[in-house]
């Protein structure tokens, strides 16, 4: 029997998520750890335990865990959000922030900063502007019967050109001292993530919604044609996506900003190893999603210290040279 | 006399750009295997689409167990009915054996995972069609053909009882094509099972098919009972093309006369 003639292994789900939660436990201890005073695991045990030093407390309660946490929760709902994607555009370059979808969110966050509104209205706005892009990116890519990955690429890049240029606009015509501040934020920053527990809430939220659904987006993934045959309520189902889709992105761009590329790393490094079944590649996604933001952040935070980089960047520098790859394998 | 699986009550197919068709009114009974023939474009994939509820009908309607198609829930026909694509899609990884098991989506719920009962079907399925050893195999790893059988699998694995294939023979070697139209022939005559199969094969459609519906380009239909519908005279205006017969033991014969 040649290698590829014999069975691949089937990956127990509880495996698979076990694995990931304890390097998720890891992740989250390491982030923690490190900083401008580096305290060690058993300093961290003390805190969580109740005792530890004042400084060791404030350190971790006040400023690095509810980073940390942040990081994580935004990071698992950018990689539900471009498997979402991913499976309604039966396209692996599907990522919210390559799409534009980031981009509309941001501006709708931003329209309501500028505007001094509430953090529950930028929330909205953020959401509206997500849905909208959503709806301007999958309608026009929509060509004739399928989404072609040049159609949807195009679609895609030039609105969140335009995204860019509107939030260049505003910037500049509202000229406000938190200026550099909402730049970092617009890179993705997660200095001002803390203490928010709408992320979390999200994120569990969409994993109960999902994964009910995941058959059936095994079968959507097939096409919606071969779906419909197999009995997938298409129209609806495709609804239902593209609305968690912008709720997740929307959440994750007013915690974080525009932070890229972590919907498309994470779901195609899952897939080479766990298959497409949606019902284990979601739950899978929100926690590897989650250990790499945290992770990246971590060392946005200790690269060059005592100044901080965007968490964007470092996203960046990873996914850039993992979308032309898939660009290039696409190719045939 | 059993019940219709599917009726086409004066269904025409919905073509863009050609003036209405011919209304088709036919019941597609337990036991009968329809066979569609005409040229590219004559609306055979059309009709196969219309027939399962993918696509609207210009006129008339199509009865799934005496309901019309499209007020029966997505799922209720997807367990009477299947039809297998022309084309096959891969846009992601997946199994072989994965890929027989969607046959079982419309019988499992929301929280359901497929079992074991459904993993023994899903493997029959996979030998009866060749395929058993290629079962961990990626999908994007197949040959046409391997593919062309695993859609049918997956046919097999959803097990409705009525069969729609477009062109099931398409990218088969001989022995698979056989194979295929002999499967489903034992299916249709021994499980009582309905089928309709658009081909581009004369000889195997007269050999294989109890009922022909002649598709031509403008629209104009004709169906009926094999042996009255498949003549000479009406296949060579059908296809534009000169015929020669051959009357033999097994029934008429015919093929393509070259240059004419």
């Amino acid at each position: 029997m040649t290698a590829a003639l014999r069975p691949r292994p089937a990956h127990s789900p509880l495996m698979v998520l076990g694995t990931l939660g304890i390097v998720a436990a890891l992740s989250v201890l390491t982030s923690v750890m490190l900083g401008s005073v580096p305290l060690s695991p058993g300093e961290v045990r003390a805190v969580f335990l109740g005792q530890g030093s004042d400084l060791a407390r404030m350190l971790i309660l006040d400023l690095r865990l509810p980073r940390t946490l942040a990081a994580f929760a935004t990071g698992g709902l950018l990689a539900v959000a471009g498997a979402l994607m991913q499976v309604l555009l039966r396209n692996p370059l599907a990522d919210p922030y390559v799409l534009g979808i980031s981009g509309g969110a941001a501006v709708g966050a931003l329209l309501a900063m500028i505007s001094g509104l509430g953090l529950a209205w930028v929330s909205g706005s953020a959401f509206a502007g997500a849905l909208l892009s959503t709806l301007i990116v999958f309608g026009l890519a929509h060509g004739t019967g399928s989404w072609t990955p040049t159609r949807l690429l195009l679609t895609g890049v030039v609105v969140a050109a335009g995204w860019g240029a509107v939030i260049t606009f505003l910037l500049a015509v509202r000229p406000s001292p938190e200026l550099p501040g909402m730049l970092y934020w617009l890179m993705g920053d997660l200095a001002h993530a803390r203490g928010n527990a709408l992320p979390w809430l999200t994120l569990f939220v969409i994993i109960a919604l999902a994964l009910p659904l995941g058959r059936s987006l095994n079968v959507l993934a097939r096409g919606p044609l071969q779906a419909a045959v197999l009995g997938v309520p298409v129209r609806r189902l495709e609804w239902t996506v593209y609305l968690l889709a912008a709720l997740v992105t929307a959440v994750a761009v007013t915690t974080a900003g525009t932070i890229g590329f972590v919907g498309l790393i994470i779901p195609h490094m899952l897939r080479l190893v766990i298959g497409n079944d949606q019902r284990l590649l979601l739950p899978a996604s929100a926690l590897a999603g989650g250990i790499l933001l945290t992770l990246a952040d971590t060392l946005a935070r200790t690269i060059i210290a005592p100044e901080q980089l965007p968490v964007g960047v470092i996203t960046a520098m990873l996914g850039v040279p993992v979308f032309l790859f898939l660009l290039y394998r696409s190719r045939t | 006399m059993s019940a219709a699986l599917l009726t086409l009550e004066g269904l025409v197919i919905d073509i863009p750009g050609r003036a209405a068709g011919m209304a088709l009114d036919f019941p597609v009974l337990p036991g009968q295997c329809w066979g569609l023939l005409g040229p590219n474009g004559a609306g055979k994939t059309t009709l196969l689409h219309t027939l399962a509820g993918l696509r609207r009908p210009r006129a008339g309607r199509v009865l799934l167990d005496g309901a019309d198609l499209h007020r029966v829930p997505r799922r209720r026909v997807a367990q009477r009915l299947g039809l297998v694509f022309q084309d096959h899609y891969d846009g992601f990884p997946s199994t072989v054996l994965e890929t027989a098991l969607i046959g079982r989506h419309p019988f499992l719920r929301a929280w359901n995972m497929e079992t074991a009962e459904d993993h023994d079907l899903a493997r029959r399925a996979l030998r009866q069609m060749d395929l058993a050893a290629l079962a961990g195999r990626q999908v994007q790893t197949l040959s046409g053909g391997e593919r062309q059988r695993l859609a049918l699998a997956t046919l097999l694995t959803q097990d409705p009882p009525l069969w729609l294939l477009d062109e099931p023979t398409n990218h088969l070697d001989l022995h698979h094509q056989v194979a295929v139209l002999d499967l489903v022939h034992q299916e249709v005559a021994a499980q009582r099972r309905g089928a309709v199969l658009a081909l581009h094969d004369l000889n195997l459609a007269a050999t294989y098919c109890t009922h022909l519906v002649l598709m031509y380009p403008d629209g104009g239909m004709c169906w009926g009972l094999t042996e009255e519908i498949f003549h000479v005279q009406a296949l060579e205006r059908l296809f534009q093309q000169k015929l020669a017969v051959m009357d033999t033991p097994q029934g008429t014969w015919v093929r393509p006369v070259p240059g004419a």
